[in-house]
């Protein structure tokens, strides 16, 4: 069964003067099958924590440690990372022109799977993947994020994310953006993949109303750069009736 | 640090126009002379030797061009090979220079094509006779095989004619030439150059079309080999209604020096030009020279231009100098604009596709492939769309990892 385990991760970036550091001391165990809701307020340092798994190059590691099964993913390149089964839905999907959508779905599909997917039967998987998320077909043939709404950018992150099967799925406010409607089809996108019981999911959110679809194992409370508070559904709705208030002035915050 | 003239690493100039019937009310943002060249002759004896602080010249390295811009450059036998395979109905001759065809279309307009000019032996001629219609495109091979050379070429295209000609040079020479294209009125002519040389090669071409009355020239300029290849598009109209797209695509590896210099002379009223440039750098002084010239003369009423030139650069070390110039003599002009950027290669494009499980190298090929394929979805000609993704394709494989 596969395990995440962060163990006191410290973080920093290049700040004009001089390096700051971000994350300060994230201890977390994520198993196949669970999910584990990230809330905290703006700045605390959420997305900092995906990219850091993720390997994005901004970022320094200044201690701590992540493994993956047993295994440094602090160690590894950030496409080694996604082969070995972290996958990161980004909240801010980058644009890559020239590139599409299809092009780029089958050769990360062949990256990840070790071996190019069977032509007939991937362009099945793909057309079903983008109906149950209600995308259009022809996103196939538009370049990579070019010109997607925000709504548009989200799906097609979940698309990824059904595509690839990863081990341990982080998604970075995958909610935000979306009206009621896109948030029900990204969530039961989100919620077909889980269902396999192969996946970890770390949610990372700012408002709870992405629980209502789903539903987390676990809560925790984010700030200043830590898990302040942890705990199961009910902590979600302490939040939404409390805020973070008493997390961030309780002195948990810098 | 990549060095970069006139537009920094990530910066951006653009400048648009849109103008009805209001003379002499607008300014670009790019001051200059469109119009480089003091005198256009057909006679070497005319230019003096380019010391290289001359305008047209200060970016080339002269030491690198084999001699062609002094004299000391003797035609040697058997420099290169041409061949030229043509569809029926097709003419394919060579001609003397005093057919009244050589140098109709233009003077040559510096140092080498004037030199070229006066040194080449027969001009290869092309003559596609009025209303064919080609269903092959006409292929010209130029095979260098070591040694000096001068060319010149013709290319006629009769009036409501249709025709693709592809002209490719590859293996090592130096080599000067001027190409010509003269266009009938109503005639649509595509020409596509590829510059395949091997690392040695020196390559310097006038490139001179004249666009028939409501004529159409697509021309697709594609440069990845040779030590220094410095080629000069040019446009002239020769009747209303003419239109002028110049593509380009350009890969300057370590210590290749790229050059193209394009020219298009608006002086006749309501004629169009598009001109859509992209090169990638890479490594140690790979060096790329964009100059794009549009000159709307008082005469040219009605005229609409645009051109862009982009770069990325995907190394340190690597200097691009890109330079728009667009001169408006006239008000009554439908749209002019110009935008000339030079970026460095996105870190985030790379992550995220990383992200996604694939390898460093095959991301940055990715990423270049798409830069360029943008240009070549915008080219239209899906036959040769493939051949020249391939042609991309195979040069990042060999360069970019
Ligand atoms: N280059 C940088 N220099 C200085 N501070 C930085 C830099 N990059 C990020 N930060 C800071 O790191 C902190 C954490 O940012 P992060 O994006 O991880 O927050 P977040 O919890 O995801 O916020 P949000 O809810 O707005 O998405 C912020 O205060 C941010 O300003
Ligand atoms: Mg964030």
């Amino acid at each position: 069964m596969a395990t995440l385990e962060i163990r006191d991760l410290h973080v920093s970036v290049d700040a004009e003067n001089g390096p700051r550091e971000i994350l300060k001391g994230v201890d977390l165990v994520v198993k196949q099958g669970e999910t584990h809701a990230i809330m905290g307020p703006n700045g605390s340092g959420k997305s900092t924590l995906a990219y850091s798994l993720a390997g994005h190059p901004k970022y320094t590691i200044t201690s701590g440690e992540v493994l993956l099964d047993g295994e440094d993913v602090l160690a590894m390149s950030v496409d080694e990372r996604a082969r070995a089964g972290v996958f990161l839905a980004m909240q801010y999907p980058v644009e890559v022109p020239g590139v599409s959508v299809s092009n780029f779905l089958r050769t990360s599909a062949t990256a990840i799977r070790g071996e190019a997917p069977k032509l007939r039967t991937w362009v099945k998987e793909v057309k079903e993947a983008m109906a149950d998320l209600q995308m259009d077909p022809a996103f196939a043939e538009r370049n990579v994020n070019e010109g997607f709404s925000g709504g548009e950018k989200k799906r097609h992150e979940i698309l990824q994310m059904e595509l690839l099967k990863p081990k341990i799925a982080i998604l970075d406010e995958t909610d935000s953006g979306l009206d009621v409607d896109a948030l029900r089809i990204v969530s039961e996108g989100v919620n077909r993949v889980r269902e396999t019981g192969e996946v970890g999911t770390l949610l990372i959110t700012h408002y709870t109303r992405i629980l209502r679809y789903i539903k987390p194992d676990f809560v925790h409370v984010f700030a200043g750069g830590k898990i302040v508070a942890s705990g199961g559904p009910e902590l979600a709705d302490q939040l939404e009736e409390n805020g973070y208030e008493q997390y961030v002035k309780g002195g948990a915050a810098e | 640090m990549a060095d970069v003239t006139t537009t920094p690493g990530g910066s951006t100039t653009s400048g648009s126009i849109q103008v009805a019937g209001v003379p002499g009310e607008f300014s670009t943002s790019q001051p200059g002379d469109a119009r480089n060249e003091a005198v256009a002759s057909y006679d070497v004896a005319d230019f003096p030797v380019p010391g290289g602080r001359e305008e047209n010249w200060r970016f080339t390295p002269l030491h690198r061009l084999g001699g062609l811009h002094d004299g000391t450059a003797e035609a040697t036998s058997g420099a290169i090979k041409v061949d030229v395979t043509a569809p029926e109905g097709v003419l394919v001759t060579a001609v003397e220079r005093d057919d009244a065809r050589v140098g109709a279309a233009g003077k040559p307009v510096d140092r080498v094509a004037a030199q070229a000019f006066s040194s080449f032996g027969k001009a290869g001629l092309v003559s596609i006779p009025k209303d064919a219609q080609l269903t092959e495109p006409v292929r010209i091979t130029i095979h260098g095989q070591g040694g000096v050379a001068y060319g010149h070429q013709v290319i006629e295209v009769g009036a409501f004619a249709e025709a693709v000609v592809v002209i490719e040079h590859t293996g090592d020479a130096v080599l000067a030439a001027n190409v010509e294209y003269l266009i009938g009125d109503g005639a649509k002519l595509t020409v596509v150059s590829v510059q395949d040389w091997e690392d040695t090669a020196v390559h310097v071409a006038q490139h001179t079309a004249l666009v028939g009355r409501d004529a159409t020239f697509k021309s697709v300029v594609v440069t990845f080999g040779g030590d220094l290849v410095r080629l000069h598009p040019r446009v002239v109209y020769n009747g209303t209604g003419g239109e002028a797209e110049l593509y380009g695509l350009y890969f300057a590896d370590a210590g290749q020096h790229l050059e193209h210099r394009l020219f298009v002379d608006h002086d006749t009223p309501h004629c169009r030009s598009n001109v859509a440039y992209k090169g990638a750098l890479q490594g140690q002084d790979a060096h790329a020279v964009w100059v794009g010239d549009v000159l709307i003369r008082a005469e040219a009423e009605g005229t609409d231009t645009y051109e862009l030139n982009r770069n990325l650069l995907l190394t340190d070390g690597a200097r691009v100098d890109s330079i728009p110039n667009l001169e408006i003599e006239t008000g009554e002009i439908v749209g002019a604009g110009h935008a000339s950027a030079t970026g460095r290669f996105d870190d985030e494009q790379l992550f995220y596709l990383q992200s996604r499980g694939i390898p460093a190298d095959e991301a940055r090929r990715l990423v270049v492939r798409g830069f360029f394929a943008e240009l070549v979805q915008q080219i239209g000609l899906p036959e040769l769309q493939e051949r020249l993704i391939e042609k991309i394709d195979a040069e990042l494989e060999a360069t970019v990892g």
